[in-house]
């Protein structure tokens, strides 16, 4: 099943997650991205894959409100987290963000404890009400993370002297103590080598289903293997967005065929 | 590649082996030998300046911590008349030292022990340490007792160094009579006209006093204004002024803040002169701007990355300060705070128009009782005709620098246990 850039698309079992609905984003006088609608649905991972530049991270940003930290940045359009409109004034960021993790393409683990770089999400959101329950959701968090077993004997050593893979998995296991109902996730592994990328990949195949899962990423093969669903962006337009196996062996669009072969970008 | 290379037929080979080549080399060498030898040059002037200053200062202060001191013999059961040690003991003993008539006692043992003109000899407000010693000992009333009292400033500085022909003549007839001993009255007292009798005790604890309202006052507001001015400020033309004014403000010289302190706190509020309070308000608008400025630089310093993180899974923008941002900029901001206390705490010239220049013979008791600060105290010292001071302005130095000393390194020490490793 195939769609293109303006017509609303089915997305897979049960109602949609996530909805936006003609997304334009300007910085300033620049637009960056240019009237985007898709559904990310909760059984699925969704990957945005394009050019550098093309606005993915952009858009991604838009999902969780992250762009409210750049002054000039203006979003229109309708985002929607369980019907709700996220860019209401009813609509607490702060809760939001909590509903709507992240993972940055950097790891940027707390410079604290691994502990405390798990527990701070909770303890600030008030979601644990003793010292065992926020072990307890520091202990699943990590397992989750598939982390628990490297750390568990040096959760009090700080989050920083941890590896590149090992920080970012951490940064994984901190977005899912607060209990997101979506992740966000920024080219986590661009700044992992191929081992730690591995494990990523395994980790995000372990919790899908658990949590909807949006992933930008710059490499092709990692959007195959990880997700099950693909949009293509290209000068902040969505050029086509649909199940990835259909994107990745038949594509509508010939930019899309252009930019899996390899042609550009 | 096929596109035409003219500078391959053009250039000659370079000759790495060449002349030329050697001498450009030398005097690359030659250079950077040049600069390490300036370099190494202004750090050994620095640092023979800094020595030269330090043993002027030690040798000429340490001496200010001691006093030259001649024995009195006192028959005390004669001059009291058998007064007995249970007298000076407990709460009334004051009282009954005061009714005693102690300084004629004094002067009576003077007069038997050293003749009519005997008094000339001794510092004239020696007699208190002989007080002081009996309510420290009241047993000595009730037998002779020998006490070391300090001699007369032009005396001391005869023995110590070389004084006035007078008093060199006295010394030498004195002789084996003259000891040294360590002058603890120049701890525990304030100012006195008398060089014997001066104290450094009021000085510091005004000094105390005044950096500690300085620090109340300059430290939160500081922060919180750098806190301000980079997380939540909107940056427009209104910002950028501030930024400036601070900047400016930063650069001020210290007696404008004096001015300003003279009027705003006595003219306008009517806050006592001379006092700690307005001393340390005054100090604090001048050691505030320095602080914003550093918390401000140390704020923007700590990465995006974990402002982010913590926006990123729901802490609020308050949380995001006060759990990341302020703890991990904290280490900048006590280094800004040193600085601005040293300059703080060294300050003259404001202080002087706010009255703090006064003669003043008790320490402080509070924040609006009529204060004295070490700088001032020190300036007021060197100004002194009297060559007793001399030395006691360089052992002020001395508890001055210490004090510098004690804070800087409490700074630090608060610094390195704030700082993160990354």
């Amino acid at each position: 099943m195939t769609n293109s850039k303006n017509e609303m698309i089915s997305a897979g079992d049960g109602s949609p997650k996530m909805t936006t609905r003609n997304v334009n984003v300007f910085y300033g006088d620049k637009q960056a991205i240019n009237d985007v609608s898709i559904d990310v649905n909760m059984d699925n991972v969704t990957a945005f894959i394009g050019p550098s530049g093309c606005g993915k991270s952009t858009f991604l940003r838009c999902l969780n409100r992250m762009n409210d930290t750049i002054p000039i940045a203006k979003v229109t359009g309708e985002i929607t987290l369980e019907g709700e409109d996220i860019y209401s004034p009813t609509m607490d960021v702060v809760q939001l963000r909590a509903r709507v993790g992240m993972v940055f393409q950097k790891p940027n683990p707390f410079p604290k404890s691994i502990y405390d770089n798990v527990a701070y999400g909770p303890r600030i959101h008030g979601l644990a009400a003793g010292k065992d329950e926020l072990d307890n959701i520091v202990e699943t968090s990590l397992q989750r993370a598939g982390l628990w077993g490297e750390v568990k004997d040096r959760l009090l050593d700080s989050g920083t002297a941890l590896s590149g893979g090992q920080q970012q998995r951490l940064c994984i296991a901190r977005a899912i103590a607060v209990d997101p109902e979506v992740i966000l996730m920024d080219e986590p592994c661009s700044a992992l080598d191929p081992i730690a990328t591995a494990k990523i990949e395994e980790l995000i195949h372990e919790i899908r289903g658990r949590y909807a899962i949006v992933i930008v990423t710059h490499n092709m093969q990692q959007a195959a293997r990880v997700s099950q669903r693909t949009a293509f962006f290209h000068l902040g337009t969505l050029v086509e967005y649909g199940e990835t196996s259909e994107i990745f062996t038949n594509p509508t669009e010939t930019q899309t065929r252009d930019y899996i072969t390899g042609r550009y970008g | 590649m096929n596109s035409p290379t003219i500078t391959d037929m053009e250039r000659r080979p370079t000759e790495w082996q060449g002349v030329e080549m050697q001498k450009r080399i030398k005097r690359r060498y030659a250079s950077e030998r040049r600069f390490k030898a300036l370099g190494l040059a202004a750090i050994l002037m620095s640092a023979g300046f800094l020595a030269f200053l330090l043993i002027v200062m030690m040798s000429n202060g340490f001496r200010g911590f001691t006093q030259t001191e001649l024995p009195l013999e006192i028959d005390f059961p004669a001059a009291t008349g058998g007064a007995s040690a249970s007298q000076f003991e407990g709460q009334n003993g004051l009282a009954n030292m005061q009714s005693m008539g102690l300084q004629d006692i004094v002067n009576n043992s003077i007069e038997i022990q050293y003749g009519a003109d005997g008094k000339d000899l001794f510092s004239s407000g020696g007699w208190t340490a002989v007080g002081s010693e009996i309510l420290n000992n009241p047993d000595m009333v009730e037998q002779k007792t020998i006490i070391y009292l300090p001699v007369d400033a032009a005396l001391d500085v005869a023995y110590k160094s070389d004084g006035n022909e007078e008093a060199e003549a006295r010394v030498e007839q004195l002789g084996d009579q003259l000891s040294t001993g360590f002058n603890w009255n120049f701890l525990i007292s304030s100012d006195a006209t008398d060089p014997m009798q001066v104290g450094i005790w009021g000085a510091l604890k005004g000094s105390l006093i005044t950096m500690f309202i300085t620090l109340l006052l300059a430290f939160p507001v500081g922060v919180l204004a750098a806190l301000y001015l980079e997380e939540y400020a909107p940056k427009n033309r209104i910002t950028d002024l501030i930024e400036v004014s601070i900047n400016n403000l930063a650069a001020v010289p210290s007696i404008i803040f004096g001015l300003l302190g003279l009027a705003v706190f006595l003219n306008l509020f009517g806050l006592p002169r001379s006092a700690a309070l307005v001393g340390g308000l005054t100090l604090a608008l001048m050691t505030m701007p320095v602080i914003v400025i550093s918390g401000r630089n140390a704020v923007k310093s700590v990465p995006p990355s974990i402002r982010e993180a913590a926006l990123g899974i729901g802490a609020s923008p308050l949380q995001v300060v006060f759990h990341h941002v302020l703890p991990l900029a904290l280490p900048g901001i006590l280094t800004g705070t040193i600085i601005g206390m040293a300059r703080a705490l060294g300050e003259t010239a404001p202080l002087l128009m706010i009255g703090m220049r006064a003669f003043i013979a008790t320490p402080p008791d509070g924040v609006t009782a009529p204060a004295t600060v070490l700088p001032v105290q020190i300036f007021l010292w060197s100004d002194e005709v009297n060559r007793g001071f001399v030395e006691k302005t360089s052992a002020a130095i001395i508890v001055l620098l210490l004090f510098l000393l004690t804070m800087n390194a409490l700074a630090i020490y608060l610094r390195n246990r704030f700082e993160t490793r990354w």
